[in-house]
């Protein structure tokens, strides 16, 4: 894709009246050759996968260390006794995100968006809401695009690696990625996209990489569970017409800037954080002596 | 960037780097002893070595060393299924100095009794970089279609090998050659923009002084890409 700003995507969807989602599917169309229909059966298969990882996930699935598992169960569990706290799409997106964020623990197939360790929370989010609004494939695949559009740019103009600039650039992202493609979902327009980009990522600057044993496992599971809800929100302050007063590609700009600031220690290394809690320094050592 | 690397790749979890791009590790090790591997002992190095059970790495290895693509679901399984086909395989853990952090060297016999030995990293995303093969320094990502020819150095071979690719209209991406020594075993790692074909590839296996002609493929991210 050539785009480089959310503000180009924005600007050039809305005065050709397209969809952030329907204007990279087409230049992806001109820069590869393939045309809008292989393009939708390519990305229906991730869709497909994604529906086929939030499934299995929800059936409980745990990880070969065994440090974590089951917490997709007990929030899909929760949810249909009527115990939670009424949260309409945001429930049901939890318990997705948890799902596919074990499912990757346990080595099932998941779709890494924008990575493996922050799979959860794009599929979480646009499948609940989705569910919610009877959206169709069609539409869900469009918004996939979308998502995809802004991890791009997010690569291009930062990063999407912990290793570089903590989790903010993986679990940020994805959080980025998946309220874009909501706002589109529910008809916000191109600008509210970008509105909805600019809050995830407010939301979550500074969020660090600290995984107990250098695990894909915790925080990274919960994590994932909790962005949904910053997700949901940025959304929804879009779509209500909340204006971000730094526009968004400022935002994402500033996201590589503060994890070139965060000490390597926090930047999944396995060395601070979390990971250098009495529990999780206890939990690696355990760990690495079963080896 | 494509969409579908952001959106994607689909793989088996949890690890891009250690676990999509360990089975690809696996892929091109397999591609370069030229397809079964009857033995492996595997060197795991840094973060590999010391998270490697945690992420199946170890696992992820041995899945490309049979020749899953990083979404094959029997990919948990892998450990079972080399067992059942007789691939005896040994993990060590050791330092092999300044390298990559998630860098495994991987010795490998072939059925026939080949043996190679391959080093790589896996160097995020996915993405992997080969950088040893036997005692010759390399450098390859294995996303394009390359062939591995192993000769003895004289003065004039790398000029046959490239014209005999450039008589089929076949284009360079990128080369590396290596040698032992002036005048003795050396190894050149040809990339091309598209794959060789069998004409030039038998006219290089006979040019006076070549030993072996390895064809790889591009080593797949996702079955059917």
């Amino acid at each position: 894709m050539t785009i480089t700003s959310i503000a180009e995507l924005v600007e050039t969807a809305s005065s050709h009246d397209l969809t952030i989602g329907a204007l990279v599917r087409k230049l992806e169309a001109e820069e590869t050759g393939l045309s809008i229909s292989q393009l939708d059966e390519k990305m229906k298969k991730r869709l497909e996968v994604m529906r086929d990882s939030v499934a299995r996930g929800l059936q409980g699935m745990h990880s070969k260390s065994g440090l974590t598992g089951g917490d997709a169960l007990r929030m899909a569990e929760a949810l249909s006794r009527g115990t939670l706290i009424n949260a309409e799409s945001l429930n049901s997106a939890m318990a997705y995100a948890l799902a596919v964020a074990e499912v990757n623990a346990a080595m099932g197939r998941i779709v890494a968006a924008p990575t493996a360790g922050s799979c959860g929370i794009l599929p979480g989010v646009l499948l609940s809401v989705g569910e919610i609004l009877d959206a169709s494939d069609a539409s869900l695949i469009e918004a996939l695009f979308t998502a995809g559009a802004v991890g791009a740019v997010v690569a291009r103009s930062s990063t999407l690696a912990g290793a570089a600039a903590g989790c903010q650039a993986e679990c940020g992202t994805a959080a980025a990625m998946a309220a874009a493609a909501v706002a589109q979902l529910a008809e916000g327009s191109p600008h509210q996209c970008a509105n909805a980009v600019a809050f995830a990522f407010k939301g979550l600057l500074g969020l660090v990489c600290d995984p107990v044993a250098g695990l894909v496992e915790v925080p990274c599971i919960k994590r994932n569970a909790i962005c949904v809800a910053v997700a949901l929100a940025a959304a929804n302050m879009a779509l209500a017409g909340i204006e971000s007063v730094i526009p968004a590609d400022e935002v994402i700009e500033t996201m590589g800037l503060v994890g070139r600031e965060l000490p390597a220690s926090l930047r999944e290394t396995a060395l601070g954080g979390l990971a250098a809690t009495p529990t999780g320094k206890k939990l690696a050592t355990e760990l690495l002596s079963h080896e | 960037m494509s969409i579908f690397d952001i959106i994607g790749p689909i793989m088996i979890g949890p690890s891009s780097s250690h676990t999509a791009g360990a089975v690809r590790l696996g892929l091109a090790a397999r591609a370069i002893i030229g397809g079964q591997v009857s033995r492996a002992d595997i060197t795991l190095h840094g973060s590999f070595a010391e998270t490697y059970r945690g992420h199946g790495t170890d696992i992820a290895l041995v899945a490309g060393l049979l020749g899953m693509s990083p979404d094959d679901e029997r990919i948990p399984n892998a450990m079972e299924i080399a067992r059942e086909q007789g691939l005896r395989i040994a993990f060590h853990t050791g330092d092999l100095g300044d390298v990559h952090p998630n860098t495994a060297q991987i010795e490998l016999v072939s059925p026939k009794g080949t043996k190679r030995t391959v080093r790589g990293a896996s160097v995020g995303g996915g993405s992997i970089l080969v950088t040893k093969i036997d005692q010759f320094t390399v450098d390859f990502t294995g996303e394009n279609h390359a062939l591995v020819v192993s000769y003895k150095d004289q003065p004039g071979i790398i000029a046959k090998i490239t014209s005999l690719l450039a008589a089929e209209n076949v284009n360079i991406a990128a080369m590396r050659v290596s040698r032992e020594a002036r005048h003795s075993k050396a190894l050149a790692i040809i990339e091309l923009d598209q794959p060789a074909p069998q004409k030039s590839i038998a006219k290089i296996s006979q040019v006076p002084s070549v030993d072996t002609v390895i064809v790889l493929p591009p080593i797949s991210m996702e079955e059917g890409e």
